[in-house]
């Protein structure tokens, strides 16, 4: 059994971060050269965390498979990042914040994590604003601010519908700028394809420069992970197409926990599937629930009629109906679930029936189609570019999505795996939120973890580990980690068969929304444990995979990368089963109130799932991090 | 929603690694539906190659919605395809029609060197930006975001060149192989911010003198670039930059310097 220490500092909770950091061991400037980190990864966390412990003065080296850091999918995010600046004088507090996010992931996350991540969110913004960030402003040169779905007061930041690129351009800026220094050495067009494990230690990764193929060693005082989120598990989302979970699962692999992995959050506003070519869904950002109503026809009947043509009466708002505190900003669990639930009914829009209206009559009415244009203009575009519709003379239609994995690798406080050395940031980690993210959290925790977590947290690892200490390449551990990517290389050409990688990538995607998707019930699950391994078994005897190992070959990435999926898809599908209970994202089923609420079953699942790895083909082992929650008290989820 | 489907043919670039002679082959691409993003259609057509046994084409892709910077095709002599305003990605097959002969190309440019096909390297606005593309803002040392006031006009102007993705279509757009419309987007945004202003000479100077030497050309105004750019920043932004180079050129040449040295103990 793996041995999993929180290591929560003692102390009130508001007094836990601050007392800790106080307290915590130093590295002396003049040794912070001496040591190297390896960080994998180029989005808001690893970026932010490479260009942070450069300032530092350690050394860094800066893995990421994209042409530049400036590609990471954060670059995608649209609508916000929270922070509790109170500045629009609503009520907000850093404890406000903290608990907005904690009952939004519904109580599956680590209380303490979650207050130190409200608590370093003004930082946040100051830093951004400080390297140029052009976020929105009001007339009077403030920064403005907009609401998101499960709070009730306006701290959400913003850059038009393009916050996450804005941001990350801001890191990149700050890497960008550690790189002209020489305190950073990026390395492009470079996957991770292992971690080295040293004395049980993580020292060091494998990576294969995806342009001449050149598989090389690399040595370091300690790794951090910051390569985002699993969900292309799915094949289909809103996740860019190279999105993948390679560089954690080959860590889970080498030891390293993958906790909650059945935590998926599925985005409620996304453009409907069209066909079975497709390969990306876009997302509609979460900010246009602000001013757009959500509805489907009362009966079905009218379901195919012209939106327009059916009159207020007939038009159910259901989010309105249900949760009328909240309304249109419930939740996006809640409100994905909703949607699942009237087109189920058979009240869904759209050829497939599988869309609901999001619905901007009335906003322009309020405000003017140029008011609407203002806020949301560059939406519009996208809506418009993919559908050929006019969102403001016909409602937007949508569906929920996958969007983003609250689960990933199991971290202490120290954001550090039970893998020592083995850092893991942003989405690849699970500690912030829970079962359930609410919308702009994902740019704060991956900033928080990048930008003011892990530069204190690595040097209290690091103090234990003498200077120069590092592992030389040559040991047995580098040259057995290479041999084995080089092995599943040979492997993945050996099977010459008779489909193309995106054949199973689909399938897999097609049993995983079915079995593990917006709902879950023990015999779909089940199902999924068998079918999975079936599905893996025939990748591994009929894919194929065209050209050779020692030049640019997307097939071969995406191969091996889909390889991990179908392993991923399995343990996320025994995660679902085990976790006998409905929270957040997850919903059993079986377990629900009669107006088909999760329920929750803290006597039992109080707890994180943290999955160990046993070896090839035997059941892994699913260890327990209890979540004691000391200043609050665990209630039921209400939005109503 | 559509569900008639159309033939057309794709002329492709196909190149087998960087420095290696190139050429076109044509393609025939049956079933193709109007709602298909034109690198889905890229995407059949390579499961079809890869069933035949031929490597398929490698194409840089990754969010598949306009934002990424990462795809990067010449279409019928495009930089990005057809239309004003959106990247490849957001290019749809209803674009076309039965019979079109569709020409697919790398963007196009000295600094860009083809690593495979329809796959450049783009490494030299990295370098750009490692030039002086940033705001010198040390983790932590940040004052209170709203300490310092910017006007609305400014933020959305400054909000306006820092849309750029970073695609290089106005290199491949521009006769020249220009990156002005890059340089100027990045130094008008740092520079229109007043966090920007302390280091806004200098880093006009070294990213401009950076740029010049990575084999980009030079501007001759004529706006390919902001018509061909997904983000459709303006060439204003050109002129502004041009300002700025020469302010910065001036300043620094009567910029009085500090005798004394730096004052740490």
């Amino acid at each position: 059994m793996a041995k999993l220490e929180s290591k929560v500092p003692p102390g009130p909770l508001a007094d836990k971060w601050q007392s800790y950091k106080a307290s915590m061991r130093l590295v002396n400037p003049a040794n912070k050269r001496k040591y190297e980190v390896i960080v994998v990864g180029a989005g808001l966390a690893g970026s932010s965390a490479s260009a942070t412990l450069s300032e530092l003065g350690y050394k860094v080296s800066n893995f990421v498979f994209h042409d530049s850091p400036r590609r990471a999918h954060s670059i995608a995010a649209q609508g916000g990042i929270n922070a509790a600046k109170n500045y629009q004088n609503d009520g907000d507090s850093v404890h406000r914040l903290f608990y907005d996010t904690l009952k939004g992931g519904d109580y599956r996350a680590r209380e303490s994590n979650v207050h130190r991540l409200a608590e370093v969110s003004a930082n946040i913004i100051d830093q951004c604003a400080a390297q140029g960030v052009p976020f929105a402003r009001e007339y009077g040169g403030l920064l403005a601010n907009r609401s998101f779905g499960g709070a009730q007061v306006s701290r959400t930041f913003y850059a038009r519908g393009q916050t996450g690129q804005q941001l990350l351009l801001g890191a990149y800026s700050a890497l960008s700028r550690a790189v002209a220094g020489g305190g950073v050495t990026l390395h492009t067009q470079m996957e991770m394809l292992d971690l080295v494990v040293v004395d049980g230690h993580a020292k060091g990764i494998i990576a294969r420069n995806l342009v001449t193929g050149e598989v090389t060693r690399h040595t370091a005082d300690a790794v951090v992970l910051a390569t985002g989120g699993y969900g292309n598990v799915f094949n289909l989302s809103t996740y860019a197409r190279g999105s993948n979970a390679t560089a954690i699962w080959r860590a889970y692999k080498r030891g390293a926990c993958f906790a909650n992995p059945c935590f998926t959050q599925i985005h409620p506003t996304c453009i409907p599937v069209s066909g079975d070519y497709q390969s990306k869904l876009t997302l509609m950002s979460e900010s246009l629930r602000n001013d757009g109503r959500i509805w489907v026809p009362k009966r079905k009947e009218d379901r195919l009629k012209p939106p327009g043509s059916i009159p207020e009466e007939d038009r159910d708002y259901y989010l309105e109906r249900m949760y009328p505190s909240f309304g249109n900003l419930s939740p996006r669990d809640i409100s994905s679930r909703a949607a699942k639930r009237v087109c189920d009914e058979g009240r869904g829009v759209g050829e497939t029936g599988l869309g609901v209206y999001l619905d901007f009559g009335e906003a322009i009415g309020r405000l003017g189609e140029a008011g609407v244009r203002e806020r949301y203009g560059n939406l519009f575009d996208i809506y418009h570019e993919i559908t050929n519709e006019n969102a403001y003379k016909v409602p937007m239609r949508i569906f929920p999505a996958v969007h983003y994995t609250m689960g990933g690798l199991w971290v202490d406080y120290d954001l550090m795996s039970n893998v020592p050395g083995l850092f893991v940031l942003g989405e690849a980690n699970f500690s912030d939120h829970g079962a359930n993210r609410l919308g702009a959290s994902a740019l704060m925790q991956g900033l928080a973890d990048g930008y003011f977590v892990v530069p204190y947290t690595i040097g209290n690892y690091l103090a234990t580990q003498k200077p120069g200490s590092r592992p030389s390449v040559d040991r047995p551990e580098f040259l057995q980690a290479k041999q084995s990517v080089d092995a599943g290389t040979a492997r993945l050409f050996g099977i010459n068969g008779k489909q193309p990688v995106s054949h199973f990538h689909k399938r897999l995607g097609h049993l995983m929304w079915q079995y593990c998707g917006m709902a879950r019930t023990r015999e779909g699950l089940e199902k999924g444990l068998k079918e999975i391994p079936a599905l893996r078994a025939e990748f591994w005897e009929n894919v194929k995979v065209p050209g050779s190992a020692d030049s640019l070959n997307q097939s071969l990435e995406q191969a091996a990368r889909v390889g991990d999926f179908l392993e991923l898809g399995e343990l996320m599908c025994r995660d679902a089963l085990a976790r006998d209970e409905s929270c957040g994202c997850h919903f059993r089923e079986e377990h629900q109130y009669p107006d088909g609420e999760c329920k929750r079953d803290d006597e039992h699942f109080a707890h994180a799932a943290a999955w160990e790895y046993a070896g090839e083909g035997k059941e892994p082992v699913r260890n327990v991090e209890n979540l004691n929650y000391e200043s609050v008290k665990m209630s039921v989820r209400n939005y109503k | 929603m559509s569900t008639k489907t159309f033939s057309v043919t794709i002329r492709v670039w196909r190149q087998s690694a960087a420095g290696r002679p190139g050429r076109f082959v044509d393609y025939p691409v049956a079933g193709v539906s109007p709602d298909m993003s034109f690198l889905e259609m890229l995407d059949v057509v390579n499961d079809g190659l890869t069933l035949k046994g031929e490597e398929p084409i490698a194409f840089a892709h990754d969010c598949r919605e306009g934002i990424c910077g990462t795809c990067s095709l010449t279409i019928d002599g495009k930089p990005h395809g057809p239309h004003e305003g959106v990247a490849t990605c957001q290019t749809y097959m209803r674009s076309y029609k039965e019979g079109d002969l569709i020409v697919v190309e790398p963007f196009r440019a000295r600094a860009f060197p083809v690593q495979k096909d329809l796959v450049t390297d783009r490494s030299a606005f990295d370098k750009i930006q490692q030039a002086g593309g940033f705001i010198t803002a040390r983790t932590g040392s940040a004052p209170d975001a709203n300490s310092v006031p910017i006007a609305k006009g400014v933020a959305d102007l400054a909000m306006d060149a820092a849309q750029c993705i970073g695609c290089g279509a106005c290199v491949a757009a521009c006769k020249n192989s220009s990156a002005m419309l890059f340089v100027a987007a990045k130094v008008s945004h740092l520079g229109l911010l007043p966090q920007g202003q302390p280091e806004r000479d200098r880093r006009v100077l070294s990213m401009v003198r950076t740029m010049d030497s990575l084999g980009f050309g030079g501007c001759t105004n004529q706006y390919e670039c902001s018509a061909a750019c997904p983000k459709l920043i303006s060439h204003d932004f050109i002129a502004r930059l041009n300002r700025d180079y020469a302010k910065a050129v001036f300043r620094t040449a009567f910029e009085p310097v500090a005798a004394g040295g730096g004052g740490e103990g």
